[in-house]
């Protein structure tokens, strides 16, 4: 018997399922082997989850839109790699969720804008980017400064991350708030917090509540900071 | 189902057999050079199917008869470029500053270099100029903290201050006030006397306190006179040049709790040849000794 097409194009249900198995067959393919192929996250040492600061900064990243004029990936490219470091992996990103690749630069690129300026500087900067980089457009951010930071329910963030996956042990998420206030505090003991979070950046709030300017530079301070290249070979990350 | 093809007076070209409420449609051939094209893109990917990485195989995947790697790709590319720069930057990399300012075409390349990696990575701190911010140090006067010679610029690029590098330049200047080495009246002295190391001193004021307290708690690091030493990073205090300012509030608030400027290490992010690069075009700028 011929197919008869009139059946499928006359019956809207049986058109909306027949179409989404169609469509689901496409994803599936191009998704599901992402998940078994071993080599789709690199295997590199040094990438750890955020500290409890850094998270915190991280959300405020994500609340002020940060990403809408950075990325935060360095692509396979010549120029990129010459301008801005080593292209970025799959496996610095494997613990953010959701990730901050962005797709705009109206700013820079930030995956390796870690230890690239002074703390000082980032304060200077987030407060007035002008002052700074004359030519920049970029908004201020001084209220950060003036706002302490809200980490009351960081430890319910990590055991969120936990939950999709983020390796965050029980003694992390039990001294959650004990480790911000340490990266805040230079005179704190911070072999526990490095222990813990290696390559950690103190950000000393001098006495200060913590603001959420201190969290910020916390984050961008680690970022593309965690894993060293010389642990690895150009043979091992190709693609 | 079309159920009546017909052929179009008009057109001539067949009918497509189906009618809508007295409406029928022509049933117009693609043209023959649009089928042959698409039935070429279709060969064309399969053959894109053999020749790159394809078909996910379980844990693996089909990586295709050419080998293609997209980051092989760009670091085949980063390869080449720094091929091409390569012989000047490479002899940059092994000769020492003494050599290179003899070549004058080799001095032209690290100079060109240096701009351009000063750009990108000193600019944002000292200025487009290196002429410095507050509380970011200038690099076209003659005052130094870490000394102004090719090497000891050299070093302060590799190295940092104050950075997390093993060898990194490192001093703390003591909080004289906030520990309560000097009380708040002994300060007020002490800022009185350091305002005539560099001449901005108010006329009639007695400095005999001040410069007593000066010899005894400031003379080790910054020197007798105020000279500076570079051996631990003590600024210069007899300079016009000045890191955080020269008004009498700026300095009583650096002896009350002294701030510390971080300089980043750029051995991390910089080759050698690049760093020796910018210590050259940094010493270019007028202050090199």
């Amino acid at each position: 018997m011929q197919f008869r097409h009139e059946f499928l194009e006359k019956n809207a249900i049986l058109l909306l399922v027949a179409s989404l198995l169609t469509v689901a067959v496409g994803g599936l393919v191009e998704i599901v082997p992402q998940f078994f192929i071993e080599n789709t996250i690199e295997p590199v040492k040094g990438v750890r989850p955020y500290t409890p600061l850094e998270l915190a900064g991280r959300n405020i990243y994500i609340r002020e839109g940060c990403y809408l004029c950075h990325s935060q990936q360095i692509r396979a490219l010549r120029d990129e790699v010459e301008r801005y470091g080593h292209y970025s992996l799959a496996a610095e990103s494997m613990y953010d969720h959701p990730f901050q690749w962005g797709s705009k630069r109206i700013g820079p690129d930030l995956a390796r804008v870690g230890g690239k300026y002074s703390n000082d500087w980032h304060f200077a900067h987030l407060r007035h980017p002008q002052a700074v980089v004359p030519e920049s457009i970029m908004p201020r951010y001084a209220f950060l400064e003036e706002t302490p930071l809200d980490y009351a329910r960081i430890a319910a963030d990590l055991r969120t991350d936990r939950a999709v996956g983020v390796p965050y042990t029980k003694e992390d998420i039990a001294n959650a708030t004990a480790d911000i206030e340490a990266q805040t505090n230079a005179d704190a003991n911070h072999d526990a917090l490095l222990k813990r979070y290696p390559k950690a950046v103190i950000v000393p709030s001098n006495g200060r509540t913590i603001s959420e300017m201190d969290a910020l530079v916390a984050y961008l301070q680690v970022l593309g900071t965690m894993v060293n290249f010389a642990d690895t070979s150009e043979e091992q990350l190709r693609r | 189902m079309p159920t009546k093809i017909e052929k179009d007076v008009i057109t001539g070209t067949d009918t497509t057999g189906h009618e809508w409420d007295g409406i029928r449609e022509l049933n117009t051939p693609l043209p023959k050079w649009w089928v042959y094209v698409y039935l070429a893109t279709v060969v064309w990917g399969l053959g894109m199917f053999v020749l790159y990485p394809s078909i996910p195989l379980g844990t693996t995947y089909f990586h295709g008869l050419l080998g293609y790697s997209s980051r092989a790709d760009a670091m085949a590319g980063v390869q080449e470029m720094r091929a091409m720069h390569g012989k000047q930057m490479q002899q940059i990399g092994a000769l020492s500053f003494a050599e290179i300012q003899k070549n004058h075409d080799l001095m032209e390349v690290a100079l060109t270099a240096g701009r351009i990696t000063f750009a990108e990575n000193c600019q944002p701190c000292h200025g487009p100029n290196g002429e410095g911010r507050i509380g970011y140090p200038a690099l076209d006067t003659d005052v130094w903290r870490w000394g102004g010679t090719l090497d000891a610029i050299q070093q302060t690029v590799t190295h940092g201050i104050r950075s997390g590098d093993p060898e990194t330049r490192t001093s703390q200047m003591p909080s004289f006030g906030a520990d309560g080495v000097l009380k708040p009246d002994h300060i007020q002295q002490v800022a009185d006397y350091v305002m005539t190391l560099y001449g901005k001193a108010k006329p009639g004021v007695d400095t005999a306190a001040g410069q007593k307290i000066f010899a005894e708690n400031c003379a080790a690091c910054h020197g007798d006179k105020g000279q500076g030493n570079r051996d631990v990073g003590a600024p210069p205090l007899a300079s016009r040049v000045h890191l955080y300012g020269d008004a009498r509030e700026t300095v009583v608030a650096q002896v009350t709790k002294p701030r510390h400027g971080v300089m980043p290490n750029w051995n991390q992010r910089l080759t050698p040849a690049t760093i020796k690069a910018v210590a050259l075009y940094v010493h270019s700028l007028g202050g090199g000794e």
